[in-house]
């Protein structure tokens, strides 16, 4: 019992209604959301065994054609996402990033869903969507110049469909829903998926995505990892339901999936993905994980939270998961563990020299792209910095007007 | 240290602590509120240690909401009680910007005084810290340009801890700029002498060449700036205004009137910006008394850069002291 669905608005197809139900009924007041775990949709057990069951049956089909290739691919997908991830930590404490926003532990979520997109679907991230980006093909080392402080975003968008990472809480949701709005006006049949957190799901602006997405219909998945924590704050001080089954008061299907298992995480959001192709309207995914370290390297999770929970967690880790499951089909062999071993090095020194290598920023930045029509303010502004920066260059007399910041 | 026992040596930031903790010891009507001020202490420590001794249905944990944080301050006011939120940096007060604009400010006026709102919103703001985006920004000029709001900054620990006892007793909402690049400063404050009122600047030091206007994380580089054009023979005056809104002009024109020559130093962009309103009402009534136009330093007609550039785009010494030695020059 995994799914709200209500009356989807053009139930043609069958998946959302079929696995309708009218939810777990554990919608008691305190601690819903962690102590009375909803059951999830489940592929893979955290032993790496394949689970089959009626509930997961009609999700299973969305990765029936999965062969061990793919397995290896989501796998080496898995890897090299963590060994980025751990390369950009470690920077970060050398002091070549400014900061870093770990995504230790979610590798499922972000590699399953995002290995379900098609390249024509447009992806809306948060600052945490490291494995969905690597996904898109977005280039790793382009995700660090704003961590480092060298940019305020560092790729254009719209060349791999990987919108700019948001750091204001619940924005993009909104974005999201209003470009798969455009894209129901234009008849395509590209969908679009907007990734949130639980903390952000208390956030007004993710509120009214749901409405407006389910108003219009719009073809968007929202995939909300719950990973248990928002700073400091546990998801009970979010929400007292399941965080899925919000959707249900909104008028379209909410279903939770093991979000450390990437079968399952693939098959649902190619379920909700198809949804939307079809006309469906939107989906909520919550993907039940956990952040396995601090929320981001400025942050100090002793402060809140219990060693054992990070323990317990440590145990349904997505990568060991899956390699069990590999290693038990015999679906691998010792070489390709060593050459993937090897990869990861590789990726992890390419990273290292690539933001080691980044310039600084021409000091002429602050004044680019402010406009697109461009505005004669910024324009005398930037005149008075050149001449200012040219004051100390020549060693002119101070007495120059120049480079207080327009007067 | 001083030795009297009422002095202590405090960061501003734990300045600020101990100012909350004395406002809920003394009133039971006071809570705080905001994203991660329970456990954690916020991600500043500034409500460290405040949840653990007053409970949780004082100090709260809310929802990651602010909208909602400022809405149900309102209602919680509307019932009597004095809270304080946080807002968690300054990028994050927009979400809240509708409530504090078109409600906060305004429910006095509108129920013809019938209705108090002592609200504090606290804002850690300003940059310096090699932040990320929405992470260093100066709004105060958005709030400041809304009557029925109060903009406050201050600049050290001995204000932080009194300005802070002093917005919590306005009936007024108050919005509390926090100079999180100053946190980390210590300086002394006595808990038990009582200082001047909220809205006055302060001169914190005297000279008779040229006044320098600051506020918040500014008055401490005008303070540096002060010593270095020392150095070469200019006596400079700063003036410390602590307060934005309202703003004390005759403090300025008192100083204007003596040194005849004014730079205006903030962090925000400078067109539209709190010194558009100093240099203009200065003009009118120092007129007679100005050798110089009224020059102003701070932010550009730009997004806050990314960290890497924000030395170039933030006033520092040299930018200011460029203006002083144009203010002087005429
Ligand atoms: C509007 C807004 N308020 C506050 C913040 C500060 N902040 C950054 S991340 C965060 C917690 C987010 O939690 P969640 O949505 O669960 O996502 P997670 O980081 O856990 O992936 C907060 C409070 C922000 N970035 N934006």
């Amino acid at each position: 019992m995994t799914v709200e669905s209500t009356a989807a608005r053009k139930p043609r197809r069958s998946a959302g209604s079929k696995a309708g139900t009218t939810g777990t009924g554990r919608t008691t007041r305190a601690g819903a959301g962690k102590s009375a775990e909803p059951e999830l949709v489940q592929l893979l057990t955290p032993e790496g065994k394949r689970v089959k069951n009626a509930k997961n049956a009609e999700f299973a089909q969305y990765v029936a054609g999965v062969t061990p290739e793919d397995l290896r691919g989501l796998y080496r997908d898995m890897v090299l996402t963590r060994r980025f991830d751990a390369e950009a930590t470690s920077l970060q404490r050398q002091g070549e990033l400014g900061l870093w926003a770990s995504l230790l532990g979610q590798e499922a979520a972000q590699i399953g869903s995002g290995r379900a997109l098609r390249d024509d679907d447009y992806v809306f991230p948060t600052y945490r969507e490291h494995g969905v980006a690597w996904c898109r093909g977005v280039d790793p080392t382009n995700l660090l110049g704003m961590f480092r402080g060298v940019n305020n975003g560092g790729w254009d968008p719209n060349s791999n469909n990987f919108h700019l990472y948001t750091i204001v809480i619940g924005s993009q949701t909104l974005h999201a829903t209003g470009y798969a709005m455009g894209v129901a006006k234009d008849g395509a049949d590209s969908a679009v998926i907007a990734y949130f957190g639980d903390g952000a799901s208390s956030q007004g602006d993710v509120a009214e995505s749901f409405t407006f997405s389910a108003v219009y219909n719009a073809p968007v998945v929202f995939f909300c990892q719950n990973n248990q924590w928002a700073i400091s704050e546990p998801t009970e001080k979010q929400t007292r339901v399941p965080l899925y089954q919000r959707a249900q008061g909104y008028g379209f299907p909410g279903v939770r999936v093991d979000g450390n298992d990437v079968l399952a995480c693939l098959a649902v959001t190619r379920w909700a993905l198809e949804r939307a192709r079809n006309g469906e309207g939107p989906t909520l995914v919550e993907a039940y994980t956990y952040r396995m370290g601090a929320h981001t390297t400025s942050d100090d999770p002793t402060k809140y939270r219990a060693d054992e929970e990070r323990e317990s967690w440590e145990a349904k880790d997505p990568i060991l998961r899956l390699r069990r499951h590999l290693e038990a089909s015999n679906h691998t062999d010792e070489g390709f563990f060593a050459e993937l071993e090897a990869e990861s090095e590789a990726l992890g020194r390419r990273v290292r020299e690539a933001v080691r290598a980044m310039p600084d920023p021409d000091h002429f930045a602050i004044f680019e792209n402010v406009y697109a029509d461009g505005h004669a303010l910024v324009d005398e502004e930037r005149a008075q910095f050149a001449a200012y920066q040219e004051s100390f260059a020549t060693e002119s007399d101070s007495g120059f007007a120049a480079g207080t910041g327009g007067n | 240290m001083a030795d009297n026992a009422t002095t202590k040596n405090l960061a501003l930031a734990k300045a600020i602590n101990e100012s909350l903790r004395r406002a809920l010891e003394t009133d039971p009507k006071v809570l705080v509120m905001g994203e991660d001020v329970g456990k954690l202490g916020g991600v500043f420590r500034v409500t460290d240690g405040l949840q653990k001794d007053f409970g949780e249905s004082r100090v709260i944990d809310t929802p990651l909401a602010e909208s909602g944080i400022v809405g149900t301050a309102i209602g919680m006011a509307l019932r009597g009680y004095r809270p304080v939120v946080e807002i968690q940096f300054d990028g994050f007060v927009f979400p809240a910007y509708d409530q504090i604009v078109t409600q906060l400010a305004k429910m006095h006026a509108r129920s013809l005084g019938k209705v108090k709102m002592p609200v504090v919103v606290r804002i850690p703001y300003g940059g310096g810290i090699g932040a990320v985006e929405h992470h260093s920004e100066s709004p105060e000029a958005l709030f400041a340009h809304v009557s029925g709001l109060k903009i406050v900054s201050p600049s050290n620990a001995s204000d932080a801890y009194w300005m802070m006892q002093q917005a919590i007793q306005s009936d007024d909402p108050v919005i509390f700029f926090e100079p999180k690049r100053r946190y980390w400063d210590k300086g002394e404050v006595n808990t038990e002498a009582i200082p001047g009122p909220l809205h006055k600047a302060q001169v914190v030091r005297e000279g008779t060449d040229l006044t320098l206007v600051a506020y918040g994380p500014m008055v401490k580089l005008c303070q540096e700036v002060a010593a270095a054009a020392a150095e070469e023979g200019k006596n400079l005056e700063v003036l410390d205004l602590r307060s934005v809104s309202p703003l004390d002009f005759d403090s300025i024109q008192t100083s204007v009137e003596k040194t005849r020559r004014l730079v205006v130093v903030h962090e925000a962009p400078v067109f539209f910006g709190s010194g558009a309103e100093i240099a203009a009402r200065i003009t009118e009534r120092c007129f007679y008394h100005l050798e110089a136009p009224v020059l102003r330093v701070g932010g550009y007609h730009a997004p806050y850069p990314p960290a890497r550039l924000e030395e170039e785009y933030l006033p520092g010494l040299d930018r200011v002291l460029d203006a002083v030695d144009r203010a002087l020059a005429y």
